[in-house]
């Protein structure tokens, strides 16, 4: 269950002590764009040790490591995390499969010096250039570990040479790009963050934005905005009411050996019983259901 | 492990240890910490058991601990270690 | 006819304060107040020794004390608070007697009962008139409320108004009137207004404190009392304004009228105030200049004395009507005391203040601190100081997990199934030294620096030397 993804820089111990706490469903420690360059090595080891020492809970664990394009720091980080077991690894500026195949083949190295299953770390490719958003399905499907897509748009705005706006018009495309590959590969599909801290009406607005548009989650900069993300993120009691008796109907339609049944005069489809199932398990994974 | 050049890890801020390492005959430990009451002697066998774990017998290390939990202490003792290496 | 007199010093004299006597000061100007000092380096000019010094607080500002107790001008401490510099001289045994520590109801109570006598108050003023008509609303080091100079003026021997704002006879707006004051000095200034009240007092930023708030908010929500005539209080602490903040919204949202917020007054109090969700403010001190421009303009924002506001011993005080306090701690023990005097070391670095007051009197107590800081637990199995005891402190609200007194099952049974993280006090003082470690035990001193005196009346607990 990832409704919400809280960013944490790599390299600040009391966050990171503290990350755990702060409503997320999962928290990204980041090695990359939080991390001074004479800091990397400090924070990939600070955020090894921390992993290894403290109770996460049911928290997910994703690091943020450096892009291939950077001075090798993504094998060091890659060398030092991968042995705690991370839920996932999120590789930066992810332009290609062949990005993909490189990270995944390097990771399947560390793996196997380390003695674990080789295929076990998954990854969350983050898409933040326009290259990246047009090969968005087959990065999505080039490796096995992919188990979810993550849109950056701050630098994809500079890479598309233009403005981030609030209403944000501008990744209108390649947040539709990303979900429709996301979907056809079958993985999930996380929003950018929303960047402005205290615009506590914002965050809504556009956490609602993104979950119209099929996002299953979205990251944040701020734990301000995690309460926000997770209300959006989860089904509404109405919703789980609504799945329980899609089901319901299903099971009478069986028993009276019926094909087809409707309910409140809407025919019940194969497509209208997986979203209640998906719901359902939703409402499960936060403890809402009945 | 030889400690050849002095280096540094860590910051002042609260939560975090300031490490910094340098050559010596022998293993100095010089501890500062706003919980030296509290935990001053399990700081001090942090360090040494990272110490050891790197095989370094000679260095002079001093530490200015702003309440660093024990994962930090580790990581900042060891980051400056493995910093002077590259050096 | 008026009580002016040219000088601190000539003052001091007709006074008649002779060695061995006792002297009172309010401590509204805060870490900005230039008056303490002033009048005990012209006692010490004076000859004058072995005084005692009886104070609702000391700051770090009062750091000079610390000479006059060496050279023998000062002998004797009395206050309710005591931060900096001064904290850790006491701390370190430096006062051959102990210091006195009362709650802020408990130090007017013995005022006028007469068990703690004040020879000679002197009462920083930011506005008064020849004849001492005197208050704290107007003037360049306005503080606003003046609520615990009231018992100093109204029961010491002798009074002496000391103010930077002298105006036209008779100040019209008055706190403390010319009934009870003896000799009016004008000075230069009486303090410095960055450190009497902060422009603003700001909500904390810090996520640890973002969720302590929201936990104390909704813990509030559920309590059984968040309904028409609510009651509250809040200290002035980043976590505590951000759980009033977030109370306001709730309060706002499901149409609450409340009846008074009360305390130390922030600018929060104050907009929850404006947005109506009381029709009262009870201020006995003002934290923000948004507090003292409330008080001076908005006839729902009243000023108490500190025996109105926390008096054990008045017919009744405010605080016995509070529905729910939110107040800090430093530590807090398996059996719910707390201690707000020390840090964990031993150090004197606060006091009551109003916290065992407020606790006493309010419905529910709510401690709401980080269960970790930097690498200190939390919770101990025994307070180095006892502050507020364990019986009247009902609910304790951290990061990671909400502990109810086992005294209260009601509240427990109320705040059951609302998805709160509640647990048992023992389950959560594990999970901070696992967090930690488990502390070395502090070794202290056999010397008593201070004794602490509840409420009541009664010896609380001692405070020992720091080693």
């Amino acid at each position: 269950m990832l409704r919400s993804l809280l960013f944490l820089p790599g390299n600040n111990p009391n966050l990171i002590m503290n990350g755990g706490i702060l409503g997320a469903d999962g928290i990204i420690f980041d090695l990359e764009d939080a991390v001074a360059p004479d800091e990397k090595d400090g924070a990939r080891i600070l955020v090894r040790n921390a992993m290894k020492a403290l109770d996460y809970g049911s928290v997910n664990i994703i690091v943020r490591i450096n892009s291939i394009d950077d001075n090798g720091y993504w094998k060091a980080d890659l060398d030092e995390v991968i042995p705690l077991k991370p839920y996932m690894i999120m590789p930066t500026k992810v332009s290609d499969a062949g990005y993909i195949k490189q990270i995944s083949a390097y990771i399947d190295e560390v793996e196997k010096r380390n003695n674990m299953k080789v295929g076990s770390t998954k990854l969350i490719p983050l898409l933040e250039t326009a290259i990246g958003i047009e090969n968005a399905y087959n990065i999505a499907t080039s490796d096995a570990r992919i188990e979810a897509m993550f849109i950056g748009a701050e630098d994809l705005t500079a890479d598309l040479q233009c403005e981030r706006t609030k209403a944000g018009n501008e990744i209108f495309y390649a947040r539709a790009r990303i979900v429709s590959a996301a979907r056809a590969a079958g993985v999930e599909v996380i929003d950018t963050p929303f960047t402005d801290v205290n615009d506590d009406e914002g965050i809504v607005i556009d956490a609602k934005y993104a979950k119209s548009l099929g996002f299953s989650g979205k990251a944040s900069i701020s734990p301000r905005h995690v309460n926000a993300i997770n209300t959006v993120f989860s089904p509404t009691q109405d919703e789980v009411d609504y799945a329980y008796e899609v089901l319901e109907a299903i099971e009478q339609a069986k028993a009276q050996g019926k094909g087809a049944i409707s309910l409140y005069g809407k025919m019940i489809d194969a497509p209208i019983v997986m979203r209640a199932e998906r719901v359902i398990a939703s409402a499960k994974a936060i403890g809402i259901a009945k | 492990m030889e400690i050849k050049a002095k280096s540094f890890a860590g910051t002042l801020e609260s939560s975090d240890v300031f490490v910094e390492v340098s050559p010596n005959s022998g293993r100095k430990i010089n501890l500062e910490s706003v919980v030296l009451a509290q935990f001053g002697d399990d700081i001090t066998r942090v360090v040494n058991e990272v110490l050891d774990s790197f095989k370094v017998d000679n260095i002079a290390i001093t530490l200015k601990d702003r309440g660093a939990l024990e994962c930090t202490i580790r990581a900042r003792v060891e980051t400056a270690i493995r910093r002077q290496e590259g050096k | 006819m008026s009580k002016l007199i040219n000088s601190i010093n000539e003052a001091i004299k007709q006074s008649g304060l002779k060695s061995g006597m006792t002297i009172s000061f309010h401590h509204h100007l805060r870490n900005g107040d230039f008056v303490m000092n002033a009048v005990v380096d012209e006692i010490a000019k004076l000859g004058i020794k072995d005084i005692t010094i009886n104070a609702s607080s000391f700051f770090d500002a009062h750091a000079p004390i610390i000479e006059h107790i060496k050279n023998g001008v000062v002998s004797g401490l009395e206050c309710s608070y005591m931060s900096g510099r001064i904290g850790v001289a006491v701390s370190s045994g430096i006062l051959d007697k102990p210091v006195i520590f009362r709650s802020h109801g408990g130090r007017p109570a013995d005022i006028i009962s007469g068990k703690s006598h004040i020879d000679v108050a002197f009462v920083a003023a930011p506005t008064a008139d020849k004849m001492g008509n005197c208050s704290g609303k107007y003037g360049p080091s306005a503080c606003g409320a003046l609520g615990y100079a009231f018992a100093d003026a109204m029961h010491a021997d002798h009074v002496v108004v000391i103010t930077d704002n002298l105006v036209p006879y008779p100040l019209s707006d008055f706190s403390i009137n010319e009934t009870y004051i003896d000799a009016v000095v004008k000075v230069d200034k009486i303090g410095d207004p960055a450190g009497i009240v902060s422009g603003t007092t700001k909500i904390t930023r810090d996520p640890v404190g973002l969720v302590m708030a929201d936990y104390a908010a909704q813990t509030i929500k559920h309590s059984g009392l968040l309904k028409d005539g609510f009651s509250f209080q809040t200290g002035a602490g980043g976590a505590s304004l951000a759980a009033a903040n977030y109370l306001k919204d709730i309060m706002l949202a499901e149409k609450i009228k409340g009846s008074y917020g009360m305390g130390g007054i922030t600018k929060y109090m104050v907009d929850m105030l404006v947005a109506g969700c009381f029709h009262t403010l009870i201020d006995v001190q003002c934290f923000d200049l948004d507090a003292v421009n409330s008080l001076r303009t908005n006839p729902g924002h009243r000023e108490v004395t500190a025996s109105h506001y926390a008096s054990p011993i008045a017919k009744s005080a405010a605080v016995d009507n509070l529905d729910v306090v939110i107040l800090g701690a430093t530590e807090i023990d398996l059996d719910f005391n707390v201690n707000v005097h020390t840090d964990s070391s031993g150090v004197i670095m606060g006091g009551s203040g109003g916290h065992n007051d407020t606790a006493a009197g309010s419905k529910i107590a709510m401690i709401i601190a980080p269960l970790v800081r930097a690498r200190l637990p939390l919770i101990s199995d025994k307070v180095l100081c006892v502050t507020t005891p364990g019986k009247t402190v009902d609910i304790l609200v951290t990061q990671r997990g909400i502990a109810v007194n086992p005294n209260r099952p009601e509240l427990l049974a109320n705040l059951k199934g609302t998805g709160l993280p509640i647990m048992d006090m023992r389950d959560l003082q594990k999970l901070a030294l696992g967090i930690t470690g488990t502390p070395k035990p502090i070794t202290r001193g056999k010397k008593v620096v201070a004794e602490v005196i509840y409420r009541d009346g009664t010896k609380i607990d001692e405070i020992m030397q720091v080693i």
